[in-house]
């Protein structure tokens, strides 16, 4: 009889790429509905789009390439990639902004790169990127919380809106923002800035009413959630502390000190940590693994550099919010944090 | 003593980075106490079953030898004999298919058995300590003692080299899945090893011995421990259970925190470590003189039957094992020498045991699954966190297939152990042990290429330099052979005789001489003639 011959090791760990990315498909989930809480409907007719369009997107790409289609679809990177763009941008955003970001994350940062692993920039994040450039005001269009607007929107509404930008009743998106005090409604971080930017204190800039917990209505809870999440990760090991750390840790110490040095005049800690993409950043986007540093200590200066980052750009920068750019910035960083973190080789240390 | 050996001595133990916990498994094997094989049937004994030279064949084909009698005799180069299993007849002698992963042939001495298992006259040691180190050194040669842990490297090689030692560490911890083989040994046997270890304790020349159990294995760990409670020179270390833990490296690291340097020996740091296989096997060698002949083999795996650890002779076929162990293969069985991690599939069943074989697994498809198809790597870093020898086995992958040799260097591919931890936790199931054997054998082969084309460029070089000399030697003969000739005519001259310049003119005078004669005759013979000769002949002369 023959017998089988194989390389070892002949046993394996069976948690493949595909189990990993369903893992953090679920560790997305509670943000996903508490987003879906505060946005409406739209954040799910955005992420079915993304699906969709990185479905395509993906066998296409496979198809020119001559690979296998199913190899592309099984291992579900191009769907996590849609997931965490659909959930970045903006609920009601027309379709055509999630369907151009996605098949541009898919065709152009991966598929042009080589695919899978090979890719130099984190996808949805080049995506995120290119939509905020290139359509500044749809991207920027957040809806307010659904507790604080006048209209409510039905799921119809929703549909319409993004597919037409009108509701069936005839307002459009820009109509359905204005809060409930007649002013247009904007994200916590977008206010602050906007606020602080025209000389008001910081005390002063938060008095409105998406400020009335401790880092803006929605946002908070959404933002806290997604540390649910990605504390999930690390506890199944899908994922190291050390990016998330050193995001958190890079963006907290400047914000606590700016927060010692000028309470009136800089955003605090926590309403750094808890709003915009901060929990999202830190667990979900920043610790792509494609794209990050590979070492531990290398992650943990990766995860410290986009904190940093985000700091900046949200203090200093154009963007209310910096995530998307940190984290560009940040996958350019990691030849070189690959070099100068390189872990000492058993039997390289010196001896005494 | 430095800090260091006070926190050795206080039991400390390190930690090393990195490992796997896979499923162990062990309890398939671990419980059923040792029993031997009947010696009956054909045996083959390749010549070579350790990390040297193999020896010269000492005996003939027909002749009858007895269990223990040498089959071959030590080689130069760490080498080592094979003894005759058991009593019976030389069948054979020729190459056949030995325990190796590339399934390669090697000489092999087939002996068929006659049922007696009459062992030869053996030569116990009464007392070990009125021997001479070298003395028991070549004894240990001489039963043919090699690593039995896994190398095979000779015991006698790693104990001749003499450098001071502060510890004598002996490998009981056996991290690899499912294999038992120790684990029975030492539980059966704590004794012997005790013993063997005082024996290799006296060899080395060391003071203190480590005998290091892993936490999971209870029965051998109550073996030892009356054994060694008011032991004055070993002590018991139980350490953590993590693959590789049994790793020679990562035992130092676990037990005294040091590591062994980069293509350096544990010796280099004081250390010297054998297995607790080994120290039996010393045992038996100096007290009871009986050369080195069977070893403890674990047969597990679902598709075996009957379970457990058995008293192999060395040369015994794998399949008489398996019978015996009533083993039911599925289609596409993987028969796996060693154990799940590192252990290499058999191409057929004729293999026989050799020293090195702890192991023998046949797994059922459902418990070790197939390997799958290899995906991209995502750069997910499982497998440097994992690493034991902090590598970067991701990068290692892409150099070792972009076949950047140098690359490869520079990033320590030869400090991998090939423990197989990396390629157990990649999500993409790359076999990138596989990828790092082949860069390494491939690295192997371009060093041995440049070294024959350097010494092809030394023999080319010698030779024109040898032309070049030769050239410059005629050339000095003849300016030599052309000075000679002038001094012999300068002395010539000297001398007044023969000198060459007078000879010329002596010519020159007798060519006058007869022209003039002719000359002469020619007037004689008429003035009527015109006076053109004359002339000439005047001229010519001039």
């Amino acid at each position: 009889m023959t017998f089988k011959i194989a390389a070892s090791p002949h046993t394996h760990q069976r948690r493949t790429t595909r189990q990993i990315m369903r893992l953090v498909y679920l560790a997305l989930i509670p943000g996903v509905i508490l987003q879906s809480v505060f946005f409406g409907w739209g954040v799910w007719f955005q992420l079915i789009l993304a699906l969709a369009t990185a479905w395509l997107a993906e066998g296409l790409c496979m198809r020119l390439r001559g690979r296998p289609m199913w190899s592309a679809w099984r291992d579900h990177t191009a769907m996590v990639t849609a997931v965490l763009l659909a959930i970045s941008i903006p609920a009601l955003a027309p379709w055509w902004i999630i369907v151009i970001g996605t098949a541009f994350a898919v065709i152009v940062v991966k598929h042009v790169y080589g695919g899978v692993g090979q890719n130099l920039f984190n996808p949805a994040m080049a995506g995120y990127v290119v939509l905020l450039v290139s359509f500044p005001v749809q991207m920027t269009s957040w809806p307010a919380p659904t507790m604080l607007t006048e209209h409510s929107i039905s799921v119809v509404d929703t549909i319409n809106l993004i597919v037409s930008g009108y509701t069936s009743a005839g307002y459009n998106l820009e109509q359905l923002r204005t809060g409930i005090d007649g002013l247009t409604m904007a994200t916590p971080l977008d206010s602050l800035r906007t606020d602080l930017g025209s000389q008001m204190t910081l005390a002063e800039a938060t008095d409105k009413p998406i400020f009335t917990d401790f880092a803006g209505v929605g946002w908070q809870w959404i933002n806290l959630a997604y540390l649910l999440g990605g504390l999930v990760l690390i506890k199944l090991r899908v994922i190291s502390w050390h990016i998330p750390a050193g995001v958190l840790l890079g963006l907290g110490l400047p914000a606590l000190l700016g927060a010692a040095f000028a309470p009136d005049q800089q955003i605090g800690p926590v309403l750094h940590l808890f709003s915009g993409a901060t929990m999202l950043g830190a667990f979900f986007i920043a610790t792509d693994p494609v794209t990050a540093a590979t070492s531990n200590r290398g992650r943990l200066w990766f995860g410290l550099l986009i904190g940093a980052l985000v700091y900046i750009i949200r203090t200093w920068g154009g963007y209310p919010d910096g995530v998307a750019f940190a984290v560009l910035l940040g996958n350019m960083m990691v030849p070189v944090i690959d070099k100068y973190t390189r872990p000492v080789v058993y039997g390289h240390r010196g001896h005494p | 003593m430095s800090a260091e050996l006070t926190d050795i001595e206080a039991d400390r133990l390190w930690n090393f980075p990195g490992g796997i916990h896979p499923p162990e498994r062990k309890e398939l094997s671990s419980g059923t106490p040792l029993s031997s094989l009947p010696a009956a049937g054909d045996y083959r004994v390749p010549v070579k079953q350790h990390n040297g030279e193999p020896g010269e064949v000492c005996v003939q084909i027909g002749q009858q030898v007895l269990a223990g009698e040498p089959l071959t005799k030590p080689g130069m180069a760490n080498g080592l004999p094979v003894h005759a299993p058991t009593s019976g007849t030389i069948t054979a002698i020729g190459p056949a298919r030995i325990a190796h992963p590339s399934g390669l042939a090697d000489l092999v001495i087939s002996i068929r058995a006659d049922g007696e298992d009459n062992f030869c006259e053996l030569y116990p040691v009464p007392d070990y300590q009125q021997l001479s180190r070298t003395e028991l050194l070549d004894r240990l040669r001489d039963a043919g003692i090699a690593g039995l842990g896994g190398a095979g490297f000779p015991t006698d090689r790693k104990l001749a080299l003499q450098r001071p030692l502060d510890y004598l560490i002996i490998n009981g911890v056996e991290c690899e899945p499912y294999i038992t083989a120790d684990d029975r040994l030492m539980q059966e046997h704590a004794a012997e090893i005790v013993r063997g270890t005082e024996i290799l304790l006296y060899i080395a020349g060391c003071s203190k011995a480590l005998i290091a159990i892993e936490a999971n294995k209870p029965a051998a760990i109550e073996a030892f421990k009356p054994l060694l409670a008011d032991h004055p020179t070993i002590k018991l270390r139980i350490i953590p259970v993590k693959y590789p833990s049994g790793g020679e490296k990562q035992l130092i690291q676990i037990l005294t925190g040091r590591e062994v340097p980069s293509r350096g020996l544990p010796i280099d740091i004081g250390l010297v470590m054998h297995n607790v296989g080994t120290a039996f096997a010393v045992q038996d060698a100096v007290d009871h003189g009986r050369p080195l002949i069977q070893r403890v083999v674990t047969v597990t795996g679902e598709n075996v039957r009957k379970p457990g650890n058995y008293w192999v002779r060395l040369g015994t076929p794998v399949e008489r094992l398996l019978k015996r162990c009533d083993y039911a293969p599925e289609p596409q069985q993987p028969v796996i020498m060693g154990g799940p991690m590192m252990g290499f599939t058999l191409p057929d069943l004729t293999v026989p045991v050799v020293k090195i074989t702890n192991c023998i697994l046949l797994p059922a498809s459902s418990e070790l699954a197939p390997a799958q198809q290899e995906m991209p790597c995502i750069r997910c870093g499982a497998c440097s966190d994992v690493c034991p020898a902090e590598l970067l086995p991701q990068q290692l992958q892409w150099l070792a297939k972009a076949k950047d040799y140098d690359g490869l260097e520079e990033q320590n591919l030869f400090d991998c152990i090939e423990c197989g931890a990396c390629a157990y936790v990649c999500p993409s199931e790359i076999p990138l042990v596989h990828y790092y054997r082949k860069a390494k054998a491939e690295i192997r082969n371009i060093a041995r290429d440049k070294a024959s084309a350097e010494i092809a460029r030394e023999r080319f070089e010698a030779r024109q330099q040898r032309l070049e000399r030769e050239k410059a030697e005629r050339l000095e003969r003849h300016r030599q052979a052309a000075e000679a000739r002038e001094k012999a005519q300068a002395q010539a001259v000297k001398a007044g005789g023969d000198n060459p310049q007078d000879a010329v003119q002596a010519a020159i005078a007798r060519a006058k001489a007869r022209k003039a004669a002719q000359a002469a005759a020619a007037t004689k013979a008429g003035d009527k003639n015109d006076g053109k000769n004359d002339g000439k002949s005047t001229g010519d002369s001039e």
